[in-house]
């Protein structure tokens, strides 16, 4: 165990998988001499050569399509995507192309390439650099989506991904990169993709979460606000551990989504409907999804931390829902918001 | 080995196969037009009447190692990497003995044991992917290369700067080749790109750019090949224009009524079979009588073709739910 940022957490994960597998390159912009953006590829250059650790051009489509081709052949790329909008400019290669291969081959060709991008909100960087995306993705069959809640599960998650034969997109929350905890390393911590993890235990609702949702999920149930919760963090969004799901909200009777995007289109619609579909009979409560407006990502301080659901907001709409039975309104359909 | 690999070797030693595969290629798209037109073809499809020695030009100066990306327009290129009569059409009419089981359809064609990424139905998509291949042989050290084959319309789409830039900055083993068959989709070249040779925005890249004649498969061998020894021998990517002519229209029963008057019959005058075909008699290795031969054997071929694939069962709704994640080993 050693103590590490989640950036670091990421180094190591990818340091670990390219001593194991010579095949394994990495490239992206600005992340072998300057080591990424964000420091997630500190110390790659210099342990593993210029051949295999690669800055490249301003060009996403570019440089993730190649990721796809070298995927093909033979090679296990790891594509950095600096921020996740910019995989607009690129996402043909990925929804396409790579979630297409295998089906589109008779599965003569496999692309085990991971796709790293940098996502959320919490820092400023405005509209166009906050949001976090899931759902550009989420309807992509031949895909698979992890996102880590913190530097464990970044290097258990991420060396999984790279292991994987098909093409994962790794979602990095941009505000936890800096934030720092014990990890463990070696295969014993590899999380196999697909599985969610029970991170809080309680019998009156589950409160299922992603990314930097799950530190404001497991805040908002330490408040002892009278109802204990299951608090899953979902690490696999595709494909999403379908079975923890059934049993906690079996057990408990009440489903919470908590989430760091538009309500329109999130990935929490799409837990909802299938749980409710599964164990509608157990349900006490309508299913509460808790996420952000339906608004870009606001600059400034006060308005982006409006934005995103807090630790006491998520408090306050569990209690809610638990002692009315009924859903609570979202913030911003209160009578004094956007009037 | 595989029917295609061994197409693919008979075609490498022989140019005598090399005009055959050029002759069936022809025949091969004639018949998948009438076939549209007789109901039997589901969805789209889009032929290569015209430009058969583009096909069989690179077919005969690449490997089968090389990788290959292509184009929708692709059961030219395919037939002559190596892919059988009976796996394309198979895959054209959506039975589980097509190249990818069915599923594919006409602009989904693959066969890994010559080369042949799937083929892609997005406009410059395989530019990109070709680099990567060639990153692949790079990176591992071998002398592999790789080869995109895309049309003049994908020269505009960002893919085709992307891709180029990429390739040309890391000096990888690629060919980039624009068949310029005049027309993207529906819209002459001249209504979308400002410069008459596309050959000429290899300046941009610090790359050779050059222009070759893509009705004549032995200059197209020629070039393919010498832009692949420079690219195997580390010299980097190399961007090559074969000027060629698309006789049928866009698509399906598209008959290109926008076509200027006689423009068609300039281009058949230097028609790619017929020139090859002339040369072969003129240097002695083909007779008029030999040349008939392979007319006919090409026809029982592909008659023998049609009727496997007619016989043949259909992709089933399990093939539907194959492939769709590779297990992990």
């Amino acid at each position: 165990m050693a103590k590490m940022r989640m950036n670091q957490a990421i180094a190591a994960a990818i340091a670990d998988e390219m001593r194991a597998d010579p095949d394994v390159v990495m490239f992206g912009e600005d992340i072998a001499v300057a080591e990424g953006t964000f420091k997630t590829s500190a110390g790659l250059l210099d342990e593993f050569g210029a051949s295999r650790v690669r800055d490249t051009p301003i060009s996403e489509m570019g440089f993730l399509g190649a990721g796809v081709g070298a995927a093909a052949t033979g090679l296990r790329p790891i594509v950095e995507i600096m921020f996740v909008e910019f995989l607009g400019v690129a996402i043909d290669q990925l929804s396409t192309e790579a979630a297409k291969f295998h089906y589109l081959s008779a599965g003569q060709v496999k692309v085990p390439l991971t796709v790293r991008a940098s996502v959320g909100a919490g820092l400023g960087f405005g509209s166009q650099h906050s949001q976090t995306l899931e759902s550009w993705l989420f309807a992509t069959p031949g895909l698979k989506v992890v996102v880590p809640s913190g530097p464990q599960s970044a290097y258990g998650l991420l060396r999984s991904a790279i292991r994987d034969d098909n093409p994962t997109v790794c979602l990095e929350p941009r505000a936890l990169y800096a934030g720092r905890a014990e990890v463990a390393t070696g295969d014993d911590a590899l999380i196999p993709l697909g599985k969610a993890a029970t991170k809080a235990e309680g019998d009156d609702v589950t409160v299922v979460s992603l990314g930097a949702m799950v530190g404001n999920a497991l805040d908002a149930v330490a408040r002892d606000a009278g109802w204990t919760a299951d608090v899953i963090d979902l690490q696999t969004l595709i494909p999403y551990d379908k079975e923890m799901l059934i049993d906690s909200v079996r057990k408990t009777g009440r489903l919470v989504t908590v989430e760091e995007n538009p309500l329109t289109g999130g990935w929490g619609g799409e837990i909802v409907s299938f749980l409710t579909g599964e164990v509608f009979s157990d349900l006490k409560a309508p299913p509460l999804r808790i996420t952000c407006p339906d608004v870009p990502v606001p600059f400034g301080k006060e308005l982006e931390q409006r934005y995103l659901p807090n630790a006491d907001y998520v408090a306050d709409q569990i209690s809610e829902l638990i002692e009315t039975s009924s859903l609570p309104r979202h913030w911003w359909e209160k009578a004094e918001v956007g009037q | 080995m595989t029917d295609a690999l061994e197409r693919r070797e008979k075609l490498q030693a022989d140019r005598l196969v090399q005009y055959e595969t050029m002759v069936e290629i022809r025949a091969f798209e004639d018949r998948v037009k009438e076939i549209f037109f007789e109901g039997l073809v589901h969805g789209t499809t889009h032929t290569c009447q015209g430009q058969e020695a583009v096909a069989v030009g690179i077919a005969a100066a690449a490997r089968p190692t090389d990788t290959v990306t292509c184009t929708y327009r692709g059961h030219g290129v395919a037939l002559a990497l190596g892919l059988t009569p009976e796996s394309i059409l198979g895959e054209i009419r959506g039975r589980q003995m097509g190249s990818v089981g069915g599923v594919g359809g006409s602009m989904h064609l693959c066969d890994m044991s010559v080369g042949l990424l799937p083929t892609f139905a997005i406009v410059g998509a395989g530019i990109p992917v070709a680099a990567g291949a060639a990153l692949t042989a790079q990176v591992r050290g071998t002398d592999d290369a790789a080869i995109a084959v895309f049309g003049d319309g994908a020269s505009n789409i960002g893919a085709f700067h992307e891709g180029i830039n990429l390739a040309a900055i890391w000096k990888l083993p690629v060919v980039f080749i624009c068949e310029n068959n005049q027309y993207g989709e529906y819209s002459r070249i001249d209504l979308t790109t400002p410069i008459e040779n596309i050959a000429d925005r290899a300046v941009g890249y610090g790359i050779p750019g050059v222009v070759v004649d893509g009705q004549d498969v032995d200059a197209v061998t020629r070039a393919v090949g010498e832009a692949l020894d420079r690219a195997r021998s580390g010299d980097g990517p190399s961007l090559l224009e074969l000027k060629t002519y698309r006789y049928a229209g866009h698509s399906r029963a598209d008959t290109a009524p926008y076509r200027p008057e006689g423009e068609f019959e300039e281009w058949f005058e230097r028609d790619p079979i017929n020139s090859f075909r002339a040369r072969l008699i003129q240097e002695g290795g083909l007779t008029e009588d030999g040349a008939a031969e392979i007319d006919e054997r090409v026809k029982a071929r592909i008659a023998a073709a049609e009727a496997t694939v007619e016989d043949a069962t259909g992709a089933t709704v399990d093939d539907m739910f194959r492939n769709i994640y590779a297990p992990t080993s």
